[in-house]
């Protein structure tokens, strides 16, 4: 096929690089750089297993305890066989792999989209691919990473390779300047509320402007995080000094002269100034207010000081009838205020919002305040939660009388057994807010950290601006 | 894989936006092995009670859609996690297509790899259909050659990516496909050590 010549997009440049064969169809081969695998990959071990073929690249496959980690008793003869039995399946599929494992009992153990990075496993110019949606994540490098099946898995692990068709290019641009305690988050939830859930279907987005520039690498995480929400395949930040510093010194990024080599090449993945996008959005970020979510989808979001919609005033049907179905789920009134919402509990954690720089937003708020609700803090990675402690955060969520709790997915998934009780509402940090997400019948309002310290220290939503006087 | 070219089946209607993998197959079975067979636990939380009883307004409880081999839905169909046992789940319960104006693109991927046809229509044929099933009609006709849906004497066209078109009629996997190009994965290798040392072999 002719290489598309001319101008060329980050992620352009990134997805040629990896290219080894193209089909007439227009699919093509993928060199797979980095392929991370945890407890829910047991199908595509197993896939391995019928084929009696062996993992093909075991030093670009990475092991990672976290789905099922349970949080608060770190001993696995004392938690649910059946959860035990999905950590020690991984262990052990690792150890038969000769695959390199970050473990339950590993100091470095986390949650697979924190340790990457963390560890710099995650690199620019990188495909990135794991089986959990979120890999979107690790974009943040300026890597092409998404989330696949099982079936995927297994072609990755015995071939190190995947057939995709090339999506669209997409770039959304953040301009202006964030006000004060609005994050991340807040940008990639109004992005979706704009352009709803399915809205970057088959597009892989660029995110770019002068608010994305200014994030720390923490921010970006979570911005490319929530790609998938939207639909996209995945997100895209270009490398920055700010990428380059972040990677200084990982444990497994390159070392001496060839860092510097990377980190050249890595400074060269940018967008041409006249590259093409099939589509672009534009967002001010001096405009964009905290943002929660009141329904049933990550689309369901609006600014903290707007009301609970009225399914009659939307024209749609399908929408309408999405409304009224979310009003119900939620345990709602149509046209109340987002303040008026009273919740029941709060966690802070999961891939989204548990880096060091999430605790220190809701710390900020937390400190010399009392939490109105039982809550949960789960550090991101074990080395997180290290540092968190060594920095006296810990001593504020346990004083505002949250529980401090050990590393993993918990009440993000539930998978652990860290649930919301039936019918009962929860301010959350992480991704979804899917009916049951967090447990059956469970109801979950997204928002960034602050935003849920916020709804801790008042016990309903809250706006985070009324409670910042003089903080952070 | 088996082919998928026609099929003539009874439809469910299943009148749900944004019906995620998280609803397909609730996280709390994802621990139980395939051979247990996963169509039990498909739309469980939807399906049944907290009693475990079946909920009887609930669409794919009603006695005449037992059997459906298609699924109709609305927008956003499969979003959220790459969970492929929410397409076990599908296929198991006996499920070979699914009609919906779109879909979350790794469940669409996933089905394509289980022999499972995602097929695209607008919003509009989709309330259309979903009409039709709610007003007496059972049986609809899937074509992926010409890609077309019929029920009775209405005619719909429907959309997916050439790639998995070919793939679904043709029942191929990947594997035999990239088996073929081992010497290209070798040469590509083989140059990116020069290229991105960074990339190929790690420190330490
Ligand atoms: S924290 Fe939640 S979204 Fe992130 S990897 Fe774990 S389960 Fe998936």
């Amino acid at each position: 096929m002719a290489t598309a010549q001319g101008p060329l997009t980050l992620f352009d440049k990134v997805w040629r690089n990896h290219v080894i064969a193209t089909q007439a169809d227009g699919q093509q081969l993928l060199f797979i750089d980095r392929h991370l695998v945890h407890e829910g990959s047991f199908h595509g071990f197993n896939k391995l297993k019928e084929k009696q073929a062996k993992v093909s690249r075991p030093d670009l496959t990475f092991g990672i305890v976290d789905h099922y980690a349970p949080t608060k008793v770190r001993d696995l003869t004392r938690v649910d066989p059946a959860i035990a039995g999905m950590i020690t399946q991984l262990e052990e599929n690792c150890r038969q792999n000769g695959l390199r494992v970050y473990g339950f009992n590993d100091p470095r153990q986390g949650i697979v989209h924190v340790v990457g990075p963390e560890q710099g496993i995650t690199l620019p110019g990188a495909t990135i691919v794991c089986g959990d949606s979120h890999t979107s994540t690790h974009g943040a490098f300026g890597a092409i990473a998404f989330g696949i099946g099982a079936s995927e898995v297994a072609h990755v692990l015995m071939t190190q390779t995947l057939w995709q068709k090339k999506p669209k290019r997409m770039r959304v641009r953040f301009d202006g300047k964030l006000g004060p305690g609005i994050s991340a988050k807040d940008m990639a939830l109004s992005m979706i509320g704009r352009i709803g859930a399915d809205g970057a279907q088959g597009h892989a987005i660029e995110y770019a402007g002068t608010a994305v520039a200014g994030l720390s690498m923490e921010g970006r995480l979570t911005l490319c995080n929530l790609s998938i929400e939207s639909g996209a395949r995945c997100g895209l930040v270009a490398p920055d000094a700010t990428t380059v510093n972040f990677l200084r010194g990982r444990p497994l990024a390159p070392k001496d002269e060839i860092f510097d080599r990377a980190a050249e090449a890595w400074l060269s993945l940018v967008s041409d100034g006249d590259a093409e996008f099939e589509r672009e959005i534009v967002i001010n970020g001096t405009d964009i207010a905290p943002v929660v979510t009141w329904g049933i989808s990550p689309e369901d979001a609006l600014p903290i000081t707007g009301a609970v919609p009225q399914p009659e005033a939307i024209g749609d049907e399908g929408r309408a009838a999405h409304a009224r179905e979310a009003i119900d789920y939620m345990g709602l009134r149509a046209g109340m205020a987002l303040t008026e919402i009273p919740v029941d509990r709060v966690f802070i954690g999961s891939c989204t919002n548990s880096r060091i720089e999430d605790l220190r937003a809701a710390a900020a708020v937390l400190s010399g305040r009392k939490a109105m609700v039982p809550g949960l803090v789960s550090p991101g990675s074990s080395l997180v939660k290290q540092q968190a402690e060594q920095e006296g955060l810990d001593r504020i969520f346990i004083d505002a009388g949250l529980e401090w709790v050990d590393s993993g997915c918990s009440m993000c998934v539930g998978m652990n057994g860290d649930l919301v009780p039936p019918g009962e509402r929860c301010a959350s940090t992480t991704n979804r807010n899917f009916k049951g997400r967090q447990g059956p019948k469970a109801r979950t309002h997204l928002m960034s950290p602050a935003m849920v310290a916020a709804a801790a220290v008042t016990g309903r939503l809250t706006d985070v601006r009324d409670l910042m006087g003089g903080r952070a | 894989m088996k082919p998928f070219t026609k099929l003539e089946a009874k439809a469910a209607p299943l009148p749900f936006a944004s019906v995620d993998t998280d609803q397909l197959i609730p996280a709390r079975f994802m621990k139980r092995s395939r051979s247990e067979g996963y169509g039990q636990y498909l739309l469980h939380d939807m399906r049944f009670d907290s009693e475990g009883k079946p909920i009887s307004d609930f669409p794919l409880n009603a006695p005449q859609r037992e059997g459906s081999e298609i699924l109709v839905a609305r927008r956003n169909f499969g979003a959220g996690s790459s969970r492929e046992a929410a397409v076990y789940a599908l296929v198991d319960y006996g499920f070979r297509c699914v009609i919906a104006p779109s879909f979350g693109d790794i469940f669409a991927s996933n089905s394509v790899n289980n022999g499972l046809l995602p097929a695209r229509v607008s919003e509009e044929d989709a309330e259309e259909l979903l009409s039709l099933l709610e007003n007496g009609h059972e049986s609809v006709f899937v074509d992926l050659e010409n890609c077309e849906i019929r029920v009775a004497n209405h005619v719909f066209g429907f959309e997916i990516e050439p790639v998995w078109r070919t793939k679904l009629l043709n029942g191929w996997d990947d594997l035999d496909l990239t088996a073929s190009y081992a010497a290209d994965i070798a040469r590509y290798v083989e140059s990116d050590r020069e290229q991105h040392p960074w990339l190929q072999q790690l420190p330490g």
